[in-house]
């Protein structure tokens, strides 16, 4: 491309930019003559560049706004978002003409008459008018008149011949002042005056030689520099390492030298290419004016820190995902005017942005005070995208829903707009900030707002790691996801290994590690990256706990190293879909080594699955954490092959030890006679050990049919409040939670009913008489404990894990002969739902039960007067059997 | 690190009735790659394996501050795995901007050899090897097999 050509673009593309942040200042402060004054110079500017390199395409259109402007800076006109809305309009123009300018390096072919006559109908409009300005006379500039200016472009003060002048003088603006042009160089000739407009827009009338002080370097130079350094650094530590080894040695002083030189070298290279966070975002205020016109919102945007310094590579990645935020926070977060002070708010919306450093991280806030995001419309579409099923919803805490907007192809938008609501977005963004090693996470609050945190590092090029090895291989884990180092035990047995450490305990082989009574997934490097078997003697491991997204996790390794400074560079092509892995570099000894990519490891082993999904395609959502707050009774025994397990006790109808000669065989499947009958008898893991006298058993009964599951030893009951920590992707459990201080596996009763052969939940009575009753409950476990004694007791459940949904249930018109529901739930409570029942709708004289921990004569009343029917205390399950048997058969009390 | 190869001056001159050639052994094969195409031959380096990297590569390498994936040879053309201990050389090529070292048992001289004398493959060759091969040069005592080093750089991932 023409050299003059490729300037001029350059040039003008920062010009646009400017121009973008200018106009939206301007329509705020119409007043603001200096705004007005810039803006006027850099349209102007754009203009005669193109009149002087022949696109008369560009410089009709530019010198139409031109013209427009011009009346607003003699105040001839005064400035209307109409009349912004129409310069912008042309702005937008020239932004098209110029991207494809670049492409191809010719205008492309178009018409603008339409654009052009509505700018003029705008510079007619009302208000003296200069004669000169209505007739757009046509421009004539003669190149030889232009070549005079290219000696000395700084300091030529501008004289009749010179581009930028003849142009406008003939054109309406007789009383433009000339000093306003004094620091705009007739544009192409050169880089490096040119870089001024962007540099120094205040300079107006200004005769500092600012040039001087500022050079325009291509990046690929700044680039190199960096690689360099980047060498430098790692030679640097090569000679350290070699230096320690030799005491007293005459290269000491100088390699110290040396070593704080590289430093103060990297750290200034690194400076050129850091650009304040403010040039990601000078884009945002049109964007967001344009959405607050598009959608009749009122929008206030402020940015904060915006001078918070970048590397310019990280600058790039980060644009487009904080574009698309502000997009989504515009249309989704905030709402209309009339929402908002129907909601007691001020009408304008507020979206913040906020960048400041941490800790060697970027950390950007971008906040908004709308609507917050709807935890009922995530669930659903959850729930109708099969992303996790109702009852793994259920048991979710508000958080964790909410991440699910991360995910693939999930948008709540009731419509589709324009602006935003494709379901391609947030987990593009997501992903798009962890391939620079960032983090991003979400906060809401319901009627507050929605608050995005993103986490960057500051530059990708040098980053520090930590060094661990596993099975004799060494590799680097950026220190940004690191949390903590744990030292654990791995054997609970070994002599050597000091017993105050924690130890690492197996569920079944997966190891897992509690920390401060918490349970955390753990992982074996060796084992994920296939390093073999051979385990270190000493006994002890360490944890490196690492944190991915909110979910924590931990890496076992052999050992832990320091950490050191390395230069990521990629890897192979030919091992780019390893995604183990982030990069590899050279260490100081000159060893290459590989960087691990945590959040690959974590979509490997499937912790923190927001962002993810390709590891589990195929797999059922899988819940992080069920909770339920009340305690319940536990059974606690072991299956064959020695395996901690615990069933509800509530669940089992009997236990029993029967002598081993009473198994006896049918159809292939063991079976006992018991009290007359046949019951067919299931093995909890491996076959059960023939060479035993007895065989313990656990009955779970249903009517007049029963079941027998064998295991090794029945060896305890405790009461326990159950929180499900971990699921787990083995059949037949539901997950693991600590009881009695020992990681547990929870039995999945459905399973291994099902595995009887049976069919539980055939009917064996006439339909007529089989009642329905809908079960609100937002704990998890809890409907899946009393939904098969329901139905063992003839009654049909439907259960629904919160009141919101329950409602929709009613307005979708479904018909339930009585209502159970809990007291204490997240967001509608058991009374507030009471009270909308009774209040009207088709369940308004439906029998409603609830289920409460609390008692006394006070909390009955109030339970009462909300509306229920009657109530239960949540742990009695023959009582709840009962009072629905006795409510189903009379017709329920009118409300009162 | 770069070891002691005898290049001749005719080496240099390359026309077109002339190849220059690299000549390697590989168990016990002698074969040959493109003179132009190499741009070190390194003797026996430290190599970092890369876990749950496709078989044929051996690890990567730091050659002067580049990091060099290295591509074994003889697993790329299906033959037994060199003895452990076994001192192994290699000869650096690059494409598409990355280097890779060819890991090879030998790397011997430079041979500058009349294109005349050049053979295709005979159609009985290997299937294996001849998708490597681009052709044969019949040596006084020895055939020499010509590597085709795009083809040896192809290695498909897992993906």
């Amino acid at each position: 491309m023409d050299e003059l050509l490729a300037d001029f673009l350059t040039e003008t593309n920062e010009s646009l930019a400017e121009l973008d942040s200018a106009l939206v200042k301007l329509e705020q402060a119409p007043d603001d003559a200096q705004t007005l004054g810039l803006i006027f110079r850099l349209v102007h500017t754009i203009k005669g560049t193109c009149g002087f390199l022949g696109l008369p395409r560009l410089e009709k259109v530019a010198h139409a706004g031109e013209n427009v402007l011009g009346r607003l800076r003699d105040r001839t006109l005064a400035v209307t978002p109409d009349i912004v809305t129409q310069v912008l309009a042309a702005i937008d123009r020239i932004k098209v003409i110029v991207i494809q300018l670049g492409e191809t390096g010719t205008e492309p072919v178009g018409d603008d008459a339409s654009l052009i006559a509505a700018l003029d109908a705008v510079a007619a409009g009302d208000g003296p008018v200069p004669a000169a300005a209505i007739e757009t006379t046509p421009i004539e500039i003669t190149p030889t008149e232009t070549i005079s200016a290219e000696t000395a472009p700084v300091e030529t003060a501008p004289t009749d011949a010179a581009p930028v002048d003849t142009a406008p003088t003939g054109n309406g603006l007789p009383d433009a002042p000339r000093g306003s042009f004094a620091d705009e160089p007739p544009a192409p000739q050169a880089p490096v005056a040119s870089a001024m407009p962007a540099e120094a827009p205040n300079a107006a009338g200004g005769q500092q030689p600012v040039a001087a002080q500022t050079i325009r370097v291509t990046v690929d130079v700044l680039e190199d520099l960096m690689t360099l350094v980047g060498e430098l650094v790692l030679t640097r530590n090569q000679l350290l390492q070699l230096a320690r080894t030799q005491e007293n040695s005459a290269f000491t002083a100088p390699l110290q030298r040396l070593s704080h030189i590289t430093s103060d070298l990297q750290e200034g290279v690194m400076k050129t290419r850091m650009q304040p966070i403010g040039n990601a975002w000078n884009k945002l205020p049109r964007l967001v004016r344009d959405l607050s016109h598009d959608m009749g919102k009122r929008i206030e945007l402020t940015m904060l820190g915006a001078d918070t310094d970048l590397d310019r590579q990280i600058l790039e990645l980060i644009r487009d995902p904080l574009t698309h935020m502000i997009r989504n926070s515009a249309d989704h977060g905030l709402e209309t005017p009339a929402e908002r002070k129907a909601a007691g708010k001020p009408e304008a919306g507020r979206i913040v942005l906020n960048a400041f450093h941490e800790g060697g991280h970027i950390v950007l806030e971008m906040s908004d005070d709308g609507r917050g995001l709807n935890v009922d419309r995530i669930r659903a579409k959850a729930l109708a995208s099969s992303l996790a099923s109702e009852a793994e919803l259920a048991g979710m805490s508000d958080e964790q829903i909410h991440r699910f907007i991360f995910k693939p192809g999930f948008s709540t938008a009731a419509t589709v707009s324009a602006v935003s609501g494709r379901g391609v977005g947030m987990d593009v963004v997501k992903t798009n900030i962890e391939k620079i090693g960032g983090t991003v996470d979400v906060e809401s609050t319901p009627g507050k707002g929605t608050k995005f945190t993103v986490k960057i590092p500051l530059t990708l090029a040098i980053v520090s790691a930590l060094i661990v090895e596993a099975r004799g291989e060494r590799f680097a884990i950026p220190q940004i996801s690191v949390v903590e180092l744990v030292r654990a035990r791995l054997n609970a047995d070994d002599a050597n290994a000091n017993p105050g450490e924690p130890l690492i305990e197996r569920i079944n082989d997966t190891p897992v590690l509690r920390l401060r009574s918490q349970l955390l997934p753990l992982v074996s490097l060796a084992d994920l990256l296939e390093l073999g078997t051979n385990a270190p003697a000493d006994g002890v491991a360490d944890v490196i706990v690492a944190q991915v997204g909110t979910q924590m996790m931990g890496v076992i390794v052999d050992r832990v190293f320091d950490t050191e400074e390395i230069v990521v560079k990629p890897v192979a092509p030919i091992l780019r879909h390893i995604t183990m892995f982030s990069g590899n570099t050279i260490l100081g000894d000159g060893s290459v080594i590989m960087i691990l990519d945590p959040n690959g490891i974590a979509r490997r082993i499937g912790v923190g699955s927001a962002g993810g999904g390709e590891s589990r395609l195929g797999h059922p959502q899988r819940v992080d954490a069920r909770s339920s707050a009340e305690k319940t009774t536990m059974l606690l025994f072991h299956a064959d092959g020695g395996q901690r397990m615990a069933v509800p006790l509530g669940l089992v109808a009997r236990l029993e030890d029967i002598p081993r000669e009473r198994i006896e065989w049918s159809c292939g499947a063991p079976v006992t006679q018991y009290r007359g009958r046949l019951m067919p008898l299931v093995a909890l893991g491996q076959a059960p050990d023939a060479g035993r006298p007895t065989q313990p058993l656990l009955v779970f009964a249903d009517g007049d049919r029963s079941m027998g599951l064998m295991v090794e030893e029945i060896t305890d009951v405790v009461e326990e409040r159950l929180d499900i920590e971990l699921s787990h992707p083995r059949p037949g459990t539901m997950g693991t939670a600590v009881i009695a201080g020992k990681a547990t596996d929870i039995l999945d009763t459905n399973y291994w009913l099902a595995q009887a052969g049976q069919d539980w939940t055939r009917d064996t009575r006439p339909p007529a008489a089989r009642r329905h009753v809908l079960m609100v409950d937002d704990s998890d476990f809890f409907r899946h404990l009393m939904a098969p004694r329901l139905n063992a007791a003839g009654i049909d459940v439907t259960s629904v894990g919160s009141a919101a949904e329950a409602l929709r249930l009613r307005d979708g018109g479904m018909r339930f002969d009585a209502i159970v529901s809990d007291l204490e739930m997240p967001g509608i409570d058991g009374l507030q739902f009471a009270r909308t029942l009774r209040a009207g709708g088709a369940w308004a004289d439906r029998p409603l039960i609830a289920l409460t921990a609390l008692d006394g004569p006070q909390h009955r009343a109030a339970v009462r007067e909300a509306g229920f029917t009657g109530h239960v205390a949540k742990n009695d399950q023959d009582g709840l059997i009962a009072s629905l048997r006795a409510c189903l058969n009379e017709p329920a009390a009118t409300p009162g | 690190m770069t070891t002691d190869v005898l290049v001749s001056d005719r080496a240099e001159a390359v026309s077109d009735d002339r190849q220059v050639l690299v000549t390697l052994t590989i168990a016990g094969q002698l074969c040959g790659v493109p003179a132009m195409a190499i741009r070190d031959i390194l003797s026996d380096q430290p190599i970092t394996r890369i876990p749950l990297a496709p078989p044929e590569i051996a690890g990567s390498l730091n050659l002067r501050g580049r990091i060099v994936t290295a591509i074994d040879l003889r697993r790329r053309l299906g033959l037994p795995s060199a003895p452990s201990d076994a001192r192994r050389m290699s000869v650096v090529a690059e494409q598409g901007g990355e280097l890779y070292a060819l890991l090879v048992d030998q790397v011997s001289e430079v041979m500058s050899l009349a294109s005349a004398a050049f053979e295709p493959n005979p159609p009985t060759l290997e299937r294996h090897w001849a998708a490597f091969s681009n052709g044969i040069y019949p040596l006084e005592g020895s055939l020499l097999v010509v590597l085709d080093i795009p083809t040896l750089l192809a290695v498909s991932g897992r993906d």
